[in-house]
């Protein structure tokens, strides 16, 4: 549940659902979006633009000519969230080459881990990953948990540019780089899978909150031929 | 349809379609994109008796150069620009903004810089012929989405217009003042207390200035560092225009239209929304002075905000 409600800005509000990131709390965030997306849908609320929601965050984004934060904020704490809305639970295999010239970052990591290589793999691609959330650039899943064997913070210095398609790992989350990008993941993999398809007018992202997905190894043989 | 046509002789350094912005979409990761001085884009509009909501071209610093092909147009340009209007007989005719113009078949616009702000719009009466994405016609660069494959304009493109006025429009101008200043008002952040004392008061109390890394999605600043004394990273959540983000080097980022939509950096601030479009129209150089305001002084300096956009856009209709 909702922890505390502040305002950030005076154009939207800040709904914190407690320190703690977990599926639990996540469910939460998502109950909140999902019951809010229906209001929206329904408009039974006037005013909304936008709704965000993240590991244990949920920013409501405004317009300031319609509603305000006082009047809103009654709202969003008289609200009986209805879970009867299904969350998401699709099951999505993304494959990853991790050959070189993919995985971008595996002697840093090996060292920091003292592992090899494929032990580093072994554990990586062992384990389902939830969902928390979607966002920075379009489709961008956040993944999680890692193993704690191979969690790591990211890099000191940020790639200019990661490219597409890169499968990054930091602290206890997973992540896909829909588009090229700056950032700061270890690289560990690339996948030719299309994670976000601007073509794709009704769901464009593939891989959405409270969504299961497990990675699988491919060559790059068969990293090549993937959209053939 | 029309076949009456803009042909890019000179594309600018970034020319992009905008309108009011692409909203419902931060949950999967596409910003709002949008004019990013919304008040000057409704403004062109305005000017041509369009809804306020058409899409126009906005430029930032070197403007276009656009030849009217197959045609005649009615076309307003606003904000703080220098540009030349190419009449048929060779005859440069120095552009005012805020006011329309009628432009003939072969005769060009030279949209040449801005002046002391970094974008501005064009706005052609009945609109340009764009496909819509999302219900919006903003180009977001960065995922690719939007008219022209969600990219900027290129030299030898073509740019359609819905309709092709032959008819003499009324003379409308706007006689805009200006209110620039260098303030930008902003309510605390919900990080505000990761940072020191001292911190706090240098970033109320000292300037800062706009650097050359600036674009449609932020603005780096330059001045003191800001010391964070609890965590310089926070879980990652969801972002808005106007954040003001420090990351671990101490320097405050201002977020802006085409932000990414969730960020894992400290909010020290956020602008208030009546000095959105004043805050993206800087240009590097330009010294920041941060004031406080709190929430309900902003939603009072909104209201008197858009009640003088309203005044403009009411003057000559």
């Amino acid at each position: 549940m909702i922890k505390n409600i502040s305002n950030l800005g005076d154009a939207a509000i800040y709904c914190d659902f407690g320190p703690e990131v977990n599926e639990i709390v996540n469910s939460n965030v998502t109950d909140y979006f999902n019951h809010l997306t229906y209001l929206v849908r329904q408009k039974k609320i006037q005013g909304i633009t936008n709704l965000t929601p993240s590991y244990n965050k949920l920013i409501i984004s405004f317009d300031l000519s319609i509603i305000n934060f006082s009047k809103l904020k009654k709202i969003i704490e008289k609200l009986s969230i209805e879970k009867h809305i299904k969350k998401n639970n699709q099951k999505i295999k993304i494959p990853v080459c991790c050959d070189e010239g993919y995985g971008l970052d595996f002697d840093r990591l090996s060292n920091k881990f003292n592992l090899s290589k494929d032990e580093i793999l072994k554990i990586f691609f062992d384990k389902e990953y939830f969902c928390y959330m979607t966002g920075f650039i379009a489709g961008m899943p956040f993944l999680g948990d890692l193993d704690k064997k191979i969690r790591i913070n990211r890099l000191d210095t940020p790639r200019v540019k990661v490219p597409e398609g890169s499968v990054g790992i930091t602290e206890q989350f997973t992540n896909i780089y829909t588009f090229e990008s700056p950032g700061g993941w270890n690289i560990i993999g690339n996948t030719p899978k299309k994670v976000f398809e601007k073509l794709n007018l009704q769901e464009p992202a593939l891989i959405k909150p409270s969504d299961k997905v497990t990675f699988y190894q491919i060559s790059k043989e068969e990293y090549l031929k993937f959209n053939d | 349809m029309t076949n009456t046509y803009f042909e890019i002789l000179r594309s600018g350094i970034n020319t992009t379609v905008q309108d009011i912005g692409r909203n419902y979409l931060y949950h999967i990761g596409i910003t709002v994109s949008g004019a990013i001085d919304q008040r000057s884009y409704k403004l062109a509009n305005n000017l041509l008796n369009n809804r306020l909501n058409e899409a126009v071209i906005e430029f930032a610093y070197q403007g276009p150069l656009l030849k009217l092909r197959n045609g005649n147009s009615n076309f307003a340009i606003t904000g703080d620009i220098f540009f030349n209007i190419i009449r048929n007989n060779s005859k440069i005719e120095e552009g005012r903004c805020y006011e329309n113009y009628t432009l003939k078949d072969g005769e060009q616009i030279d949209i040449i810089s801005t002046k002391k702000s970094a974008y501005g719009y064009l706005a052609v009466s009945g609109g340009f012929e764009l496909e819509e994405t999302w219900k919006s016609y903003s180009v977001n660069t960065k995922a690719q989405i939007g008219p022209n494959n969600g990219k900027k304009y290129s030299i030898n493109e073509k740019i359609f217009i819905k309709k092709s006025t032959l008819e003499n429009t009324q003379n409308k101008k706007i006689d805009y003042k200006d209110s620039f200043n260098n303030i930008v008002r902003v309510i605390k952040g919900t990080n505000f207390n990761y940072f020191s004392k001292e911190a706090k008061n240098i970033f109320f109390n000292q300037a800062y200035s706009v650097t050359r890394l600036v674009d449609r999605m932020g603005m780096r600043l330059d001045g003191p560092n800001l010391e964070n004394i609890v965590n310089t990273n926070i879980k990652s959540e969801g972002l808005i225009r106007g954040v003001i983000q420090v990351p671990a080097d101490g320097k405050p980022i201002i977020l802006l239209s085409d932000h990414g939509t969730i960020g894992g950096y400290p909010k020290i601030a956020v602008v208030i929304s009546a000095d959105l479009d004043k805050v993206a129209q800087l240009t590097p150089g330009s010294k920041i002075n941060f004031k406080e305001v709190n929430l309900e002084e902003a939603e009072k300096l909104f209201k008197d905000y858009t009640l003088i956009t309203n005044k403009y856009l009411n003057e000559y209709s």
